[in-house]
């Protein structure tokens, strides 16, 4: 046993599971809100993470000025996708909006492809310092800002949700459309605002993991290994994510352990979390908190 | 058959104001392109009054309160002929979100609360529209002073019971500041007790507030009291109308809404068993 790779591999478990559960917040935001099952989860994060990289890298400018750039495009982005693509699909079949989203991941998908090529490219660096000392341990200074980053972006829902005027106006088109509605409530531009801030935030994730192995069309595994983390938690829950993203990220990393230290199969890492997803899906359908009546899909 | 045929209950000629708040010309609503349900409907509601909305179940009444506050978009209905007047302006083919903001809130049947959310969530949910932030805390305290025991409710909504939940649809009603609230049915699955106690405050709201209530009721003898102007529908139009005091009078109308009515051979319980409805006026 090598308590020292232990307690490593949990740390990153927690600091990858962070993310997964930030990603996972954006993707329930987006079924919450509009109903549609959104598989381009991932590719949101590969654009963030791209076009982040293509404002730093090609225009120089300081990290700060290129990330809420990146932020500003990934708004008009989740609106303009919304609007154009999705709007048009409201009141169609179930499987009709997922055959569109998983459309929408081929294109962006080969679409990033063709125009920053595919292989892995490393972001300049950012911090002065690589790592920082915290109770004698050294950590890389990429892992605290990205824990910090999560932990702030949830933060940030718990409060939009809980206290803005928007939070809940999405929160009452989530729970009932005619309701909402009836209270003058848009629901239209709730729905572009939901896809507004998750692509927004799935950018956020894609940076900082983008940060820290560089980007390429890999970072869209994140919205993979989002699905375990949503199910888990159930569908319909955004603290549900947020947990199921944390389990997820801490058991691929105790698989990864056991793995390496016993059971030398290599690449559990990959396939747990899909195990994991296979079990609950038989044992807890509806996830942790999931409500019952959710549409299978 | 005689009613409908009367000329004399033409709703534009017998509203007693001039200058209604709310004037429903002739619509005709269309479910699924093919369903009729309004059939030419015609109805006048005055500013600060009580306009009770009367009928069976079917007749259209929450059709027409759909219809005038554009909710009839979500359930795939639509008005195919006619207008809707508010304030003199057309309003049938704004969004719902629109009609809210210039002063139409309907409370819909069944309360429709959001149950995960709190008593106070709920309420400022209702102010959504309004533009002067700082006066919504004070007016959720006006709230609370019609409502008090929505004061004592601090946990979600959807553990109230039924009257709290229909005060608390009732006082959110009230946040959005509109000029006239269509209420559909109040009354619901409450007791007695409590209906009297909504329909008291729903009196008062009016008097203090100088709100407009179209009231859709099932509970026909509790509306025509507080009401002062009333119409009857009968599938998907209107068959009479008329003062609250002359339709509670009206021997049809204690037939078939209040019970009773309809002559001597009625008066016991002995012949119950063979009642059966007379007449209809469609």
């Amino acid at each position: 046993m090598d308590w020292g790779l232990f307690v490593q591999l949990m740390i990153n478990g927690l600091i990858v599971g962070a993310l997964y559960g930030v990603v996972a917040m954006c993707f329930v935001l987006i079924y919450k809100a509009s109903q549609v099952v959104n598989f381009a989860q991932g590719e949101f994060v590969l654009i963030g993470a791209w076009v982040c990289w293509f404002f730093l890298t090609k225009y120089q400018v300081p990290f700060f000025v290129g990330f809420l750039m990146t932020l500003a495009f990934m708004v008009a982005f989740g609106i303009l996708i919304q609007v154009v693509v999705l709007r048009p699909m409201i009141g169609e079949p179930v499987i009709s909006v997922i055959m569109v989203t998983i459309g929408l991941s081929i294109i962006f998908q080969a679409l990033m492809k063709w125009a920053f090529g595919v292989f892995a490219q490393p972001f300049p660096p950012i911090f002065a310092r690589e790592s920082v000392a915290i109770l004698g341990l050294e950590v890389r200074t990429v892992y605290l800002v990205s824990l910090v980053a999560s932990l702030g972006i949830m933060g940030g829902f718990a409060y939009f949700f809980k206290a803005t005027r928007m939070g809940l106006a999405m929160r009452a088109t989530a729970f009932d459309q005619q309701v909402a509605q009836s209270l003058g409530i848009s629901i239209r531009s709730v729905f572009a605002m939901a896809w507004a801030i998750s692509a927004a935030v799935s950018a956020v994730a894609g940076v900082v993991v983008g940060v820290v192995n560089g980007v390429s069309s890999a970072l869209s595994f994140i919205g993979i290994k989002v699905f375990p983390a949503v199910i888990l938690g159930g569908l319909d829950s955004i603290v549900g994510g947020v947990l199921g993203g944390i389990i997820i990220g801490l058991l691929e990393n105790l698989a990864h352990f056991v793995d390496s230290q016993w059971l030398h199969w290599g690449n559990l890492i990959e396939v747990v979390p899909f195990w994991v997803l296979i079990v609950i899906l038989m044992i807890k359908p509806y996830g942790l908190f999931g409500t019952r009546d959710i549409e299978r899909v | 058959m005689s009613l409908a045929a009367e000329p004399a209950s033409r709703p534009a000629a017998a509203a007693p104001s001039a200058a209604p708040l709310l004037a429903v010309n002739n619509i005709e609503v269309v479910y699924s392109d093919v369903i009729l349900v309004l059939r030419g409907l015609s109805l006048a509601v005055p500013p600060g009054q009580i306009v009770a909305l009367l009928g069976a179940n079917g007749a259209g009444k929450s059709t027409t309160l759909k219809a005038i506050s554009g909710l009839l978009k979500s359930e795939d209905g639509a008005i195919t002929r006619g207008e809707v007047l508010f304030d003199g302006q057309p309003i049938q083919a704004l969004e719902p979100e629109a009609i809210v903001r210039r002063g139409v809130f309907q409370v819909m049947e069944g309360r429709r609360i959001i149950s995960d959310m709190t008593c106070l969530e709920n309420l400022r949910l209702g102010a959504f529209t309004r533009r002067d932030r700082g006066q919504v805390a004070a007016d959720i305290d006006m709230v609370y002073q019609y409502f008090p025991r929505l004061k004592e409710r601090t946990g979600l909504a959807g553990y109230l019971s039924g009257g709290e939940q229909q005060m608390l649809a009732i006082g959110r009603a009230l946040m959005a500041r509109p000029k006239l609230i269509l209420m559909d049915e109040p009354s619901m699955g409450l007791s007695p007790f409590l209906v009297q106690e909504v329909f008291q405050i729903v009196r008062r709201l009016v008097a203090e507030l100088g709100v407009t209530i179209l009231l859709v009721e099932q509970n026909a003898r509790m509306a025509l009291q507080v009401a002062s102007y009333g119409y009857i529908m009968e599938r998907g139009k209107v068959v009479l109308d008329g003062t609250a005091a002359a339709l509670a009078e009206n021997e049809d109308v204690k037939e078939f809404y209040l019970g009773g009515g309809g002559g001597e051979e009625r008066k016991s319980f002995k012949n119950l068993k063979s009642y059966k409805r007379r007449k209809r006026w469609l």
